[in-house]
């Protein structure tokens, strides 16, 4: 696929991807995912997407070609490819930061480089595509083990580690009310991730009344709409004796909705860097010496959020790109021992050639979609 | 504060990986004491310049690897190149950048044409597919700008009349 402008994707033919470097891999895509992520890009809010890229950080595939450097993979293996884009040997990927590598992004210093997410991400063609060029592949990509499914595998590039992830950046502690805003993929990942760390309480707002129901059976978690709340932190206050969460998450980002001036100023009119209503109600929401742990993303440019309660309430704010590869060993495990079942959240398939309608609803939330899946036509599987 | 009257063990799972260690967590844990050395580790092999790239005033160089996916052209690389001088806390950096987007997106229409290509963007924007899921916001949609249009025109109409 190949981005046009805003909320416009087509297929278009493009040159077979080359090994630039010797620890390039040449991988052919046999499923690549929409995530919410290639929403912020979509909407032409990411500045530097350049028309022609193409998008999809989440994929897995066979192995096709490598460079001379590769030691750890070899043609015909099939990989879980991590979003990140890592080298291994920088002082970032060295304590494990692998979305924060210093030597995969000349374009911003900020963030490591992401497969197909802009130029603020490295400039990098993305999976929704046929093949694709994988650097660094001796420290990214992951065999699949035999017994695993492709849809799990495919989960495992990006929506398990970040829920995860969101869930273990808030420090759960056992018996903690961890309040997640967000029933997106990310958001349910997170609400079942937060069980595995003990938590007492997990409560998910939305406005999706079908994706809250998704969130109830999968998570087993309390959801509210946050449309029939007036005011979800005075909601999440009265229902936590008027303390507040122990924990916040915020799983949504720049497509926020739920406050008109946000609205406005954060995707209207881009005057920030996207729409902060999620994280101004974690803020808000959290008990005083309580954790908000942000997984949503942001532009570069900044938001309007209460930074003065925050300091005042004495939070600690944690947030990162999800470190893929250094969560991989066990979440493999959880999804081997049936702890978490990834490909349940797979609503849709749809060919590859269908991307721009693919794209509609994910990103219009129809038809009932959580989470989808293209399928390209070298798939083979 | 453990709640130890309630049960958890319909949650499958449940406090598998609750570690009180956890915390401080991930991103801080592994910080050690050995980077502070700045920035002269073994670098990885520099991939070729085989085409321009642009890189952030806040690094000396270009990273070792990089994408090649759409190199700065037309105008709207002229405009990019100029964002990439400011550093990349500066709306001077962002704004241009975003600019730039909106150009590239209208040189992508040209370059269609210019090629002999139509681009069909009610299909790149999947309307298809919104027709056939949301028939019921497509046609508010429409009505809505509608009349919005008309009443524009008959605003305008009036007025010049008077
Ligand atoms: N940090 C990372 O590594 C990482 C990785 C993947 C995704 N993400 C980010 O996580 C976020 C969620 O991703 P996703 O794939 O689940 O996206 P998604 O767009 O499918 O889900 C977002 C959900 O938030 C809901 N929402 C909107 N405003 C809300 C509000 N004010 N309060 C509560 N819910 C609200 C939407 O209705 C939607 O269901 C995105 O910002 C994405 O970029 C981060
Ligand atoms: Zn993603
Ligand atoms: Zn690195």
């Amino acid at each position: 696929m190949t981005y046009r402008g805003p909320q416009r994707v087509r297929i278009e033919d493009k040159p077979m991807p080359e090994i630039q470097h010797p620890q390039d891999a040449i991988v052919r895509v046999t499923r690549a995912c929409i995530c919410g992520s290639d929403l912020h890009l979509y909407n032409g809010n990411v500045p530097d997407t350049r028309v022609g890229e193409t998008f999809g950080h989440e994929f897995i595939g066979v192995v096709e070609d490598l460079g001379s450097e590769v030691t750890n993979l070899k043609v015909g293996d099939q990989v879980i490819v991590p979003f990140n884009i890592a080298c291994g040997k920088c002082t970032f990927c060295k304590q494990e930061l692998y979305g924060n590598c210093h030597e995969s992004n000349p374009q911003a210093t900020a963030v490591g480089g992401i497969f197909g997410y802009s130029h603020i991400a490295g400039g990098y063609n993305g999976g929704q595509a046929e093949y694709v060029r994988v650097p660094y592949a001796n420290v990214g990509p992951v065999v699949i083990p035999d017994w695993m499914h492709p849809d799990d595998a495919v989960m495992l590039t990006d929506v398990v580690p970040t829920g995860y992830q969101a869930a273990e950046m808030g420090g759960i502690q056992k018996g903690d009310t961890v309040a997640i805003f967000g029933a997106g993929p990310i958001g349910i990942m997170a609400a079942k991730c937060a069980w595995l760390f003990g938590a007492g309480r997990v409560i998910v707002f939305d406005q999706e009344d079908y994706r809250l129901e998704f969130a109830q059976r999968y998570a087993q978690c309390e959801t509210y709409n946050f449309r029939s709340l007036k005011d979800p932190v005075l909601f999440m206050k009265k229902t936590t004796d008027s303390l507040g969460a122990d924990v916040c998450i915020d799983a949504v980002g720049a497509e926020a909705a739920g406050d008109v001036l946000q609205t406005i100023t954060g995707r209207k009119t881009l005057m920030q860097a996207g729409s902060a209503t999620a994280l101004q109600w974690a803020i808000n929401s959290a008990k005083k010496g309580g954790i908000v742990s942000v997984v949503g993303v942001y532009g570069p440019t900044g938001n309007l959020v209460p930074i003065g309660n925050a300091v005042n309430k004495g939070l600690t704010i944690r947030g990162n790109q999800a470190s893929v590869k250094r969560l991989l060993p066990r979440l493999i495990e959880h999804v081997k021992n049936g702890v978490i079942d990834p490909k349940a959240m797979i609503t849709h398939r749809i060919p590859l050639e269908e991307v721009a309608d693919a794209y509609r609803i994910f990103s219009d939330k129809l038809d009932g979609c959580i989470k989808t899946v293209l399928i390209p036509p070298s798939a083979k599987v | 504060m453990e709640n130890k009257d309630k049960d958890y063990s319909h949650i499958k799972g449940w406090g598998i990986d609750a570690d009180p260690k956890n915390d401080p967590t991930y991103p801080m844990r592994k910080r050690g004491n050995d980077d502070h050395t700045g920035y002269n580790w073994d670098r990885p092999t520099q991939q070729t310049e085989t085409i321009e790239v642009l890189h952030s005033v806040e690094r000396p160089n270009v990273t070792a690897v990089f994408g090649t996916s759409k190199p700065p052209k037309g105008l709207s690389g002229m405009i990019r190149r100029y964002a990439f001088q400011f550093g990349e806390g500066q709306f001077s950096h962002w704004l241009p950048l975003i600019v730039a987007d909106r150009v590239d997106a209208i040189e992508g229409i040209v370059e269609d044409l210019k090629s002999g290509h139509i681009p069909n963007i009610f299909a790149e924007k999947g309307y298809k597919a919104q027709w056939k899921y949301n028939r019921t916001g497509v046609i508010t949609k429409v009505a809505v700008a509608t009349a919005v249009t008309t009443a524009v025109v008959l605003a305008f109409r009036r007025k010049c009349k008077d």
